[in-house]
């Protein structure tokens, strides 16, 4: 993303559109990235429960990965995870 | 503009807030400012306003009240002086940077240790660089008008700045004059509704004030704040006019008195022009050709104007009411003996430093650099570039 200048942005640095977290990849904030045993997982979700960045991918009822641009590698959802299905691998 | 009242300075600020009705008010009390909310607390008892009162535990959160408010989009105002103006610090820097139009009345009071109540300009001087636009006030009248004047400046849309309105504690704050108001509803069609493109209560349209700015944006947003001062300095003019338009008085950035054929000049903020006024008029009537320039304007500094005004004489003394313990003088005469830089032909230009704390300034003390002026047009040299005036030895 091209970085504007001072006469371009809002006043105040102020955002002005809701919800552009989502373009600020945080990813590259990780050290250990979580990745998934498939085979162990059941599907239970509480990992998306718990992310509090919202980077467990699901569709359906079912779990389908990581979103790794925004993953900050906390661990929280290997941590939380009932069946230890999520290991955290360094970068 | 029938209305005649002998009224306190403080008080006169009352008025002038009660007619402008500002949305919400958050404030502490500290002496001598109190008076101001004390009396505009009876006209939100009394009901002759609507505004939302938030009597808060410090000054700290009165401008993180008044922060709120205004990023909301209402008018918002409030009060202070020297120790309550150093415990809002912190929040005094988010207003102007959040770029949000709070009006300020501050009641220049010393600042701590030691501990006084009396008036000089450490507090609101300490502030200069705090983005904030600064009005000083001669007289209860001039503060009046002022704190009118100052909510049309701070929304102004270019400028989009809060504005300090400062009166002398005490001196100004407490004297009472007789005070020409102008009718309410000439203030209340002046002041108008505030309108903002950025409200935080819009839910249709939500925004976040005050998010993080880190290498990469932080500095652009400051860029883009000096750039707002830099308009405050075209656009206040605009804003006197239409002032003058309503009150037929003139705002201008300074005030001059008898600087015509001039040789020595006094420059002074606030109360302390109206008794430098007798002494140029005593030195006038003793054939010294003195002549006077009330700055009336510090944030933005109109650099062109003091230094147009100023260079009319031959020696030029600076009055500052507070010091900046730099060992090279206080603000006002740092800021003017550095807009100098550029002019050829430059006046000498000294610096006294007057009246901390409170300590009274006579005539006889104004008319004791006029003085040394002459000693130095005399002597065609400087020997003190920063004098104590009226300390004892």
């Amino acid at each position: 993303m091209k970085e504007k200048g001072w006469k371009d942005i809002p006043i105040a640095g102020l955002i002005v559109e809701a919800g552009n977290a989502k373009e600020y990849k945080t990813g590259d904030w990780r050290t250990f990235k979580p990745v998934r045993d498939v085979e162990k997982c059941t599907n239970c979700l509480t990992c998306w429960i718990y992310c509090p960045d919202s980077s467990i991918l699901v569709s359906g009822d079912k779990m389908t990965g990581f979103d790794y641009d925004h993953c900050k590698g906390c661990s929280i959802c290997a941590q939380i995870c009932p069946v230890k299905c999520i290991e955290m691998v360094k970068e | 503009m029938k209305d005649k009242l002998a009224l306190t300075g403080n008080e006169a600020v009352a008025h002038a807030m009660r007619q402008i009705n500002p949305d919400v008010l958050a404030a502490y009390p500290i002496t001598p400012q109190t008076e101001i909310v004390m009396a505009f607390s009876r006209f939100v008892a009394d009901g002759v306003v609507d505004t939302e009162m938030v009597p808060v535990e410090s000054e700290h959160s009165a401008m993180s009240a008044c922060v709120g408010a205004s990023a909301s989009g209402v008018r918002t105002m409030t009060a202070t002086c020297s120790q309550g103006l150093a415990l809002m610090w912190e929040i005094v820097y988010i207003a102007s940077s959040l770029r949000l139009p709070i009006v300020m009345p501050v009641v220049n009071r010393a600042l701590s240790a030691p501990i006084n109540i009396h008036c000089d300009h450490s507090d609101s001087m300490g502030a200069r660089d705090s983005g904030w636009i600064q009005i000083y006030c001669e007289n209860g009248q001039e503060a009046y008008e002022s704190t009118i004047l100052a909510v049309r400046i701070a929304e102004e849309e270019k400028i989009l700045l809060p504005v300090m309105v400062c009166l002398d504690g005490f001196i100004t704050s407490h004297a009472v004059e007789r005070i020409q108001l102008l009718e309410d509803k000439v203030v209340k069609d002046w002041v108008s509704e505030r309108k903002t493109k950025y409200s935080l209560l819009d839910v249709e349209n939500p925004l976040t004030y005050g998010p993080l700015h880190l290498q990469d944006y932080y500095f652009e947003s400051k860029r883009q704040e000096a750039e707002a001062m830099r308009n405050a300095y075209s656009a206040i003019p605009k804003v006197v006019d239409k002032f003058e338009k309503l009150t037929g008085k003139r705002y201008d950035y300074l005030e001059e008195y008898k600087m015509d054929g001039a040789e020595l000049a006094v420059l002074c903020l606030s109360s302390t022009y109206g008794t430098a006024k007798t002494a140029v008029d005593r030195l006038r009537a003793k054939g010294v050709k003195a002549g006077m320039v009330k700055l009336r304007f510090f944030r933005p500094f109109p650099a062109k104007e003091v230094v147009n005004a100023l260079s009319k004489a031959k020696a030029v003394a600076i009055l500052d009411r507070s010091d900046t313990f730099s060992n090279q003088g206080g603000p006002v005469f740092n800021e003017i003996r550095s807009a100098f830089y550029e002019k050829k032909d430059k006046p000498f230009i000294i610096n006294h430093i007057y009246g901390l704390g409170g300590r009274d300034i006579n005539v006889e003390d104004i008319e004791k650099v006029y003085t040394d002026l002459e000693e130095i047009l005399k002597q065609k040299k400087v020997e003190t570039l920063v004098n104590y005036l009226g300390v004892r030895e």
